[in-house]
């Protein structure tokens, strides 16, 4: 039952977590700011418009956003929230829930390369090349924790973690999943969701020729991917409390990430194209040494 | 306690990660005066189960020492050079995250070779080790002179961890012996860049075997 309201708290909630970032943002830059429910609006807006198709797409570029839409609420169902259970458990998932990730993003890549632009082509390429590296330090990440906790599934992962047994390694899982969760959903050190400068854009750039409801389908997808990341780097830190006290604890420890996301992003640049690299791979070496670490089993 | 000495190696690890990462001199300084400073931390809680006033003094003069004195020596030798903050690499960052990478998992793999996983000793040898391989490879992937001063003082690091793993209780006077030899070495390393960039107007390592009249 309460697995049912967290699933339907992520599909609902999640643009506000966008809503709260670029809220911090304007207030750092000295600005009023959209108001914190824009987003909702906006899908609104996107809903209502007719749709625009090129003539040199073919059928995979309309199918494209629901696929992509379609595996991430899939993903959804796996992710557990506040220590309690997922909707869907079951041994293996959380390859599955790398998978349909995956599967997301290779949709939304073959949208981009049925246009034709040599523009999204190399938005594309870039996604593609950023993401060889987050999932594999994902992939070493859930090792990790599924050694640790003696299963194989998200679930019971995130049942077994509480911040009582905090771990040097757990910390280290925790920065490394920051940095995947800053470069799946595009925010600043990595790409600039604001910017529209041909050099610098990454994702924008593959969703530049959608419109309409496609357009405010992929939006959805991003707010719920972004929440779905939140919620798994927060889950690793939840102390044993009471049942009500976790879900208070989750939810503002939700708003807490995305704040900080807010934050890096009012102070930060973004980095230097070669750099974000540098950036992944550190992340990878962070999950890489974790991952050493429990091997060998000291912890 | 024996979970608080576990979290210290783990960050004099993470440490050496961000010296290969970092790009600024100054920032390099800092961190590893940071691990100096924890090694003489670590220092208190080995070698044996008591504190002896043995212990504690030599703590503290590593603390001071690599903590506090070796940084401002450092920035000191740095302003009368007056070179810029940025390093030079002989070596690019992702080679170095990758060779540094294969450094930890061979200290791992020569740890094992010497004691239970299980152990204490275990994991300061790893942490001797790597300390140890990543103070070498700044000797030789790092361009500017004051570079391999660091990589020297991360090599002694090193060197001083694996004697934590062995409990060796040495006695006050071979320990001050040891550190006073760092001191020197450092201080005549300091004065020797200071010479070198008075000569030749740059302290990069690879320029120096260029002939000159």
């Amino acid at each position: 039952m309460i697995a049912i309201l967290h699933f339907f708290l992520a599909l609902f909630v999640s643009p506000l977590l966008f809503g709260i970032i670029n809220k911090i943002k304007a207030l750092f830059a000295g600005r009023k700011g959209p108001p914190i429910l824009q987003l909702y609006y906006t899908l609104f807006k996107l809903w209502q418009k007719s749709r625009v198709y090129s003539k040199t797409t073919t059928s995979i570029f309309q199918f494209a956003p629901f696929v992509s839409l379609t595996c991430v609420i899939c993903a959804t169902l796996i992710v557990p929230f506040a220590g309690q259970k997922a909707l869907l458990s079951f041994s293996g998932d959380l390859i599955l829930f790398i998978y349909l990730l995956a599967f997301s993003r290779f949709s939304i890549i073959l949208s981009a390369l049925d246009t034709g632009s040599s523009f999204e082509g190399m938005g594309a390429s870039r996604e593609v090349s950023f993401s060889i590296f987050t999932e594999i330090t994902l992939l070493l990440s859930f090792t990790v924790c599924a050694i640790k906790a003696q299963t194989l599934s998200l679930s019971g992962i995130y049942t077994y973690f509480s911040l009582q047994m905090l771990h040097p390694t757990l910390l280290l899982i925790g920065l490394a999943l920051i940095i995947v969760l800053l470069t799946e959903s595009c925010r600043i050190p990595i790409d600039d969701p604001n910017t529209h400068l041909e050099l610098t854009m990454i994702h924008e750039v593959m969703v530049l020729d959608h419109s309409s409801t496609e357009l405010g389908i992929i939006f959805y997808t991003a707010y719920l991917k972004l929440w779905l990341f939140i919620s798994l780097v927060t889950g690793l830190f939840l102390p044993t409390l009471s049942f009500f006290l976790k879900e208070f604890y989750s939810l503002g420890a939700i708003v807490l990430l995305t704040s900080i996301i807010g934050i890096i992003e009012s102070v930060m640049a973004r980095f230097r194209f070669i750099k974000i690299f540098d950036f992944i791979l550190t992340g990878l070496a962070l999950a890489f040494f974790a991952f050493v670490l429990q091997v060998v089993g000291i912890l | 306690m024996n979970n608080f000495s576990y979290f210290l190696m783990i960050v004099i690890m993470l440490i050496n990660f961000i010296l290969i990462a970092s790009n600024n001199l100054r920032n390099c300084i800092k961190i590893v005066a940071f691990q100096g400073a924890l090694n003489g931390l670590l220092s208190l809680f080995f070698p044996g189960e008591n504190l002896t006033l043995t212990t504690i003094i030599i703590s503290t003069i590593t603390f001071l020492l690599k903590g506090l004195f070796f940084p401002m020596f450092l920035f000191y030798a740095l302003k009368k050079v007056a070179i810029g903050k940025e390093i030079k690499h002989l070596i690019g960052y992702k080679t170095s995250l990758l060779i540094s990478l294969l450094a930890l998992v061979l200290s791992f793999f020569l740890a094992y070779h010497l004691f239970a996983p299980s152990q204490i000793s275990f994991f300061i040898i790893t942490a001797s080790v790597f300390t140890t391989f990543i103070g070498l490879f700044i000797i030789i992937s790092r361009v500017k002179a004051i570079m391999q001063v660091l990589g020297y003082l991360v090599l002694e690091n090193g060197i001083a961890l694996f004697s934590f793993a062995f409990l060796i209780h040495q006695p006050l006077l071979v320990e001050i012996g040891i550190l006073l030899d760092v001191f020197v070495a450092v201080f005549v390393m300091g004065i020797t860049i200071f010479y070198i960039n008075k000569e030749f107007d740059h302290i990069n390592t690879h320029k120096l075997s260029q002939l000159k009249d």
